[in-house]
């Protein structure tokens, strides 16, 4: 767990505009004057959590932004990433080309049909405001919502406070959010009562978690075999385990992601007529210090599945949904010594869904030479990721300036970004 | 920490909490500990009048359910209806519950007996979270299972609160012979291993009835509590001593409740068992009793036991030595053993060799957590069957097993990784490496730390932890 000493204040940095050319201006214009129609609408709608869906997915482990989402037309990529690098969109195993800059890692089917429907935004170079390496710390910060300290509470369970309960008798917030999974994640614990989702026997560990405990318990002679044996039983074969090829399934009929079994009930229950509004999902695996192209193929599998389930779940309620995908930074640029990369700073995220004026990369792309590298290391932040999120709950939930106040408290420096949803 | 302090609290202990103040002296720590502890409340452990009051309520219940199946046709709607529940899903949102059927099946009926057995359940593991005395926590746990009674049998799984609170635990320091006599004169002992049925077939009863021995009590105090095999005892000798324990029963429906000695059915005249020869009544039973309890077979069969539950599966033949010693010196002082148990130096020699049993584990785990006691039971209560070892439910008298080898099986193992799992995602916001140093000390592996400090969250780094090889060894 490396932590950074000096962390950036907020709004110090200043975009920089020169580095690169903003990609998908139009929808941002386009998000400009519909924050300005509906500015009489949101206080109205603001009285009742109405039929809008709002969905995050925290990917904890740090996801590798630059293997997402390719920079493939910057000229420094191809060389810093070396082995990383995918084949540029149009080569065998190559990038999906999303307009002649950035592509979609290949497993990224669904997102790549979102993006050409212009359902799914791309950003790249965000980033939270902190400057911590270390996950848990990141993690901590970007579900309370904060640069530099922690809270009890999440931004999302502070948005939901802001909002009346759908019944007569509910506290403030009290069943819009939804929690799926094992746990309630800091982002939604807080003052609004949330309600919470896990399947029995469907939050399984990632594969890469079983994989770090298989290779931990090898030393005992008694639990390693038993582990391993486990393992190969449900369909985790030495090749899965070292993300080398996807599980199969085995005995158990796991061996494979819970996530999109997760996401598909999550989207049937926000689809219900007086079911949640808001809820979280998180998905791990992420953290590739090590043999990175074969390991990430399962997470974003898993992540891209996810998302059809999703929509497939929420059926006729995808056009009112917006999903945003976050992770707590991104990773180093270069590729270490065992193919893999280590903690870095700013990463990708995306917004999806029917409700996202999508089909475009927005990103301030800070460059990939030398200079143009965070400490010498890692992808520049451009991005406040509470921009990002001010920005949904604003257009989106129809949040007022003063519960944006809330969810993310001392951010005043950093503008809600427009144009993420249509008007 | 010091690394003796730490094998004190897995070998012999229930597992560290990281508040746990650290003993300067291990030794002395868990010798305080057999300190005769202050009783169990009442409160959870149901008495033995409230355990007939069940088994006879619950009767009464099975009766309603048979005449109301007789009486209704089988095509017309029966009893009242109830919302669907989904089963197997912890759900909360009233989105995927089931609409109500129209034509449900009839109510559940409310049993009594799971729930008392429940509650003295979950009010022992509750203790085990809490308890200062963890040894002598393990040890009563220890002599449970070697006089095991299993709720599978719910007439006598109903009597296991008082079973473990006034024959079991009273006994732990005690004498042997004492802990003995009062398993066998318990309802639940009486009732799980049938000796409540058995009939002298010369007694009045039994030649008025035609009705004759059970020898399963008799057989599996001999195989399983005291003497062993080993003793050489034969068929002549079960027999005997089955009839010598004829009488020896329950009563459930007139004050005194419990133990009763049935003249009526206890075979007439003097038995001999293993050359020894004892009148007719109850007194020839509890002098039977006593001296199998103090035979040097049952020393060395209990020295066996206790030395591969608390040391080591392959039996250092000196420790086995030298419990058995003081068994036989003090009589079967099961104090005395203790004491001398925690004096053993292969008892405190790494590697750990042991395997924590799912009860050992989960006990271990949620004191690891810190989590509240009466939750923390809840939870060891319900997912204790889904890894492998419901609590008091041995599939036989013999109670479960216990070597490494037994508990080893892949899918239990791979069970209590993803319970680890499922438990780390709520525990807060724990650091997982400090909580493994707090309560492994020394023991932890560096593996185990840099895999935990690389982790990808806080819940698989205390994943990592809790499924870590250490933390499994005991």
């Amino acid at each position: 767990m490396r932590t950074d000493p000096i962390p950036t204040r907020d709004g110090s940095r200043q975009p920089r505009e020169s580095a690169g050319p903003r990609v998908g201006r139009r929808g941002f214009l386009l998000g400009l004057s519909a924050t300005v129609a509906l500015g009489s609408a949101r206080l109205a709608l603001a009285q009742a959590p109405g039929e809008r869906r709002f969905v995050v997915v925290l990917l904890r482990g740090a996801l590798d932004g630059l293997s997402a989402v390719p920079a493939y037309g910057d000229p420094d990529f191809a060389a810093l990433r070396g082995p990383l690098a995918l084949p540029e969109p149009g080569q065998e195993g190559g990038a999906l080309d999303l307009g002649g800059r950035f592509g979609l890692h290949p497993r990224l089917r669904t997102l790549h049909a979102l993006y050409r429907e212009g359902e799914a935004l791309v950003l790249h170079a965000v980033a939270g405001p902190y400057r911590s390496r270390s996950h848990f710390e990141a993690q901590d910060l970007l579900e309370a919502g904060l640069a530099d300290r922690r809270l009890a509470s999440g931004w999302l369970n502070r948005a939901l406070a802001a909002m009346p309960s759908p019944s007569p008798r509910g506290g403030a917030g009290e069943g819009i959010g939804l929690a799926v999974g094992t746990g309630v994640p800091l982002l939604l614990r807080g003052p609004a009562a949330v309600r919470s989702y896990a399947p029995q026997g469907l939050a399984q560990p990632e594969t890469d978690l079983l994989a770090r405990i298989a290779a931990l318990s090898a030393r005992d002679p008694l639990l390693g075999p038993a582990v391993a044996e486990g393992l190969r039983d449900r369909g985790f074969t030495a090749a899965v385990l070292a993300g080398q090829q996807a599980a199969m399934g085995g005995r158990g009929g796991a061996g494979q992601n819970a996530f999109p079994a997760l996401a598909g009930a999550a989207g049937r229950l926000l689809a219900a007529a007086d079911g949640p509004r808001v809820a979280a999902l998180e998905l791990g695996g992420w953290d590739t210090h090590a043999g990175q192209v074969g390991r990430l193929v399962q997470p974003l599998g898993a992540l891209d599945d996810g998302i059809a389930a999703l929509r497939e779940g929420l059926g006729e309620h995808w056009r009112r949904t917006a999903v945003l995908v976050i992770t707590e930074f991104g990773r180093t640029v270069r590729v270490n010594g065992t193919l893999g990369t280590d903690h870095g700073t700013a990463g990708a995220a995306f917004v999806l869904g029917g409700a996202v004026a999508g089909g475009a990369v927005r990103t301030t792309w800070p460059g990939l030479a030398e200079r143009q590298l965070f400490q010498g290391r890692d992808l520049a932040p451009t991005t406040d990721l509470r921009a990002v999120a001010k920005g949904l709950l604003r257009d989106h939930l129809r949040l007022s300036a003063g519960a944006l106040a809330q969810a993310f408290p001392g951010s005043e420096a950093v503008t809600p970004m427009s144009g993420l949803v249509r008007s | 920490m010091d690394i003796q302090s730490v094998v004190a609290s897995v070998r012999f202990g229930l597992g560290r909490r990281p508040g746990d103040p650290v003993p300067s002296d291990p030794v002395a720590w868990l010798e305080r500990q057999l300190a005769r502890p202050a009783p169990l409340p009442p409160q959870g452990y149901a008495g033995i009048p409230e355990a007939f009051a069940a088994i006879r309520a619950d009767r009464e219940t099975e009766r309603t359910i048979r005449e109301a199946q007789a009486a209704v046709p089988r095509s017309a709607p029966q009893g009242t209806t109830m919302g669907g529940t989904m089963e197997g899903e912890a759900m909360m949102a009233p989105a995927e519950r089931a609409p109500p059927r129209a034509a449900a099946r009839p109510r559940r009926p409310e049993f009594q007996r799971p729930q008392l057995i429940r509650a003295a359940g979950i009010a022992w593991i509750a203790h085990g979270l809490e308890a200062a005395e963890e040894y002598h926590v393990r040890l009563t746990n220890f002599w449970l299972n070697h006089f095991t009674v299993s709720r599978r049998r719910p007439n006598a799984g109903v009597f296991l609160g008082d079973f473990l609170r006034s024959a079991i635990r009273p006994h732990v320091t005690g004498r042997f012979a004492d802990m003995l006599l009062a398993v066998a004169r318990h309802p639940a002992m009486l009732l799980y291993l049938d000796n409540a049925g058995s009939i002298g077939p010369n007694s009045r009863a039994g030649l008025r009835r035609g009705r004759g021995l059970n020898e399963n009590l008799a057989r599996e105090i001999l195989e399983l509590h005291t003497l062993s095999p080993a003793a050489g005892y034969t068929q002549a000798d079960v027999t005997e001593f089955a009839k010598i324990l004829t009488g020896w029963s329950v009563e459930g429906q007139r004050e005194p409740l419990g133990f009763v000695f049935r003249p009526n059915t206890h075979e007439p005249g003097e038995k001999t068992l293993m050359g020894r020869r004892y009148p007719p009544g109850e007194e020839g039973g509890i002098a039977a009793l006593r001296w199998i309890a103090e035979h040097p077979a049952t020393h060395r069969h209990l020295a066996t036991k206790l030395v591969r539950h608390f040391v080591a599966d392959d039996l250092p033949r000196a420790a086995v030595d030298r419990i058995f010693a003081v068994l036989r010196d003090t009589r079967g002082d099961l104090g005395a053993a203790a004491r001398a148990l925690i004096r053993l130096p292969e008892a405190w020699s790494p590697p750990l060799t042991k395997l924590r049993t799912p009860l050992d584990y989960v006990l271990a785990v949620l004191r690891a957590l810190e989590a509240p006691p009466e939750a923390g039971a809840e939870i060891a209560w319900r997912d204790l069957p889904r890894l492998g070892q419901p609590l008091w439910s041995a599939p036989a008298p013999n109670g479960w097993a216990d070597s490494a080898a037994e508990w080893a099986a892949p899918e239990g193992i791979l069970r209590r990784v993803e319970w680890a799992h499922a438990l780390a995602g709520r525990g807060g916001r724990q650091d997982a490496r400090a909580l493994a140093e707090a309560v492994l000390g020394p023991l932890v592996h560096e593996d185990t730390l840099r895999e935990a400090g690389r982790a990808g969250s806080a819940r698989d780094a205390l994943t990592l932890v809790l499924a870590s090889p250490e933390f499994q060894r005991r």
